[in-house]
């Protein structure tokens, strides 16, 4: 592989999943043409399940499908052996004057970002979700060129309009994070091997061993109690909201549709290629139904907040379908656990 | 999901992009596709839309009944909350609590409602003079 083109001009990749399209298009531009958004993913194991516990987003519970903002792309480069610049600011000045040096020499730059003030988002996505990410990469006319990883085509933002979304505030405020790989060594075909391997026994770890009943495997079944007790606990119109953050959470714009479940599924048919190994394009048909479950629960929660199913039986319904997808999970997890993939 | 059921129903990306999404092909191999939208959660965005709604017009009432000040409705109406607000004006949550209050709005500094108003986007005169 050559890894002196770092000077090609860079190409904008669209993604399912924003931190994974940043991953990718800065790898690829530093010459990791190998990288694609499944790969990223599975080797930093984005893969996650989490209800956390008295906190409540948007007021809706708090759901996530995926792994804490910035470890996939953290991980990734770590197993690949690159290099990483990440900065964070107090003083909005220097973070401009930061980024404006970097768009000088040409480096493109990954940019953690809200939304709430992204003028080219449509309005109806705006909330105040605070770990959206994107690429600079380059200036015309006065305007970043911006490689957003969720959208078709590149885009452009003024000055005012980057430097505001650079500074959100709120939860998980990005305090104009910038970050980027610096330096890419030759990499063997070996050392993706290894990173696989690493990335699935670490998401093993987290789906089946982490502490406590809110995360994890266990975490679906933490919900799906939930769901079963919220028509009587909460009335019938914040139980279906609630139900709503959850297709909201699983489904909208950046998870690759089921919940990042279709994502891991491509990642294991990817890393069955690589590692020679049959298995564990196996265990990828798990993860579809999983998937496929889970697209299976949106549509029946959505008879809900549609107003068309009312009944008690209806969310208990829901919640079945749920420690349906828990046993998939589990027991996909408990395969992959058994593959001894190698230290 | 199998590449012909993945749905394409128009919403709220339309005239702004399509979305990427891994499906199964012929081969019943994984590649990404493009999809408009679907409908599932195009109605899970529209009910967060209505509550939201909802809420701004429930703090437009409270506004006119005197039972809270005009940053409440702004707080509602531009979808924050406590924490969101304090970081955009650097007000402690506690002080903010007590600026929902009509009678300790009315007595605040020039410079905090300036904050405020900074935050919400718009002009101080109009987060003074809002009636609802």
């Amino acid at each position: 592989m050559n890894v002196d083109s770092q000077t090609d001009e860079f190409h904008h990749v669209q993604t399912a999943h924003c931190e994974n399209g940043v991953t990718t298009a800065l790898l690829r531009y530093r010459g990791l043409d190998f990288m694609t958004e499944p790969l990223a993913f599975g080797m930093g194991s984005g893969l996650f399940y989490i209800q956390i516990p008295f906190l409540t987003v948007n007021n809706g519970p708090a759901i996530s499908f995926r792994t804490m903002p910035g470890a996939i792309f953290k991980r990734t480069c770590k197993s690949l052996g690159v290099d990483v610049t990440r900065k964070k600011f107090s003083n909005l000045l220097a973070a401009e004057a930061f980024l404006d040096q970097k768009v000088k020499e040409g480096v493109p730059v990954g940019c953690q970002v809200g939304v709430f003030h992204l003028t080219y988002f449509p309005k109806e996505y705006r909330f105040h979700f605070n770990a959206h990410n994107l690429i600079v990469f380059g200036q015309e006319n006065d305007r970043y060129l911006i490689s957003d990883p969720v959208m078709e085509d590149v885009t452009s933002l003024s000055r005012e309009e980057l430097s505001r979304v650079r500074f959100a505030q709120g939860p998980l405020a990005p305090k104009g994070h910038i970050y980027f790989p610096e330096s890419v060594k030759p990499i063997s075909d070996d050392l993706i091997r290894k990173g696989i391997g690493k990335g699935i026994r670490r998401n093993v770890r987290d789906m089946l061993r982490i502490p406590g009943n809110f995360a994890g495997v266990d975490g679906i079944r933490h919900t799906s109690n939930h769901v079963r007790k919220w028509r009587d606990k909460l009335g019938l119109r914040k139980a279906s909201l609630y139900l709503g953050q959850i297709v909201r959470m699983q489904e909208e714009i950046g998870t690759g549709g089921g919940g990042f479940r279709f994502l891991y599924g491509a990642f294991l048919e990817e890393a069955s290629a690589y590692m020679q190994d049959d298995r564990l394009s196996q265990v990828s048909e798990d993860f579809t139904k999983a998937g496929d479950l889970w697209r299976a629960s949106a549509i029946k929660m959505a008879g809900v907040y549609k107003g068309r199913l009312t009944e008690q039986k209806d969310f208990n319904e829901i919640a079945d379908i749920m420690l349906d997808i828990r046993s998939v999970e589990k027991e996909a997890f408990e395969k992959l656990s058994r593959l001894n993939l190698g230290k | 999901m199998k590449k012909e059921d993945l749905p394409q129903d128009t919403g709220a990306l339309e005239k702004f992009t399509r979305e990427v999404c891994y499906v199964k092909n012929e081969d019943g191999k994984y590649e990404t596709a493009l999809s408009k939208g679907w409908e599932v959660k195009k109605l899970a965005l529209d009910s967060a839309w209505e509550d939201v709604n909802a809420r701004v017009e429930e703090a437009r009432q409270a506004v006119i009944r005197g039972e809270k000040s005009p940053i409440y409705y702004f707080m509602e109406l531009r979808l924050m909350d406590l924490p969101v607000l304090s970081g955009y004006t650097g007000i402690f949550s506690f002080f903010i609590k007590r600026h929902l209050k009509p009678a300790v709005f009315k007595k605040l500094s020039e410079r905090k409602l300036e904050k405020y108003a900074r935050a919400f986007d718009i002009t101080v005169d109009s987060l003074k003079n809002f009636k609802g």
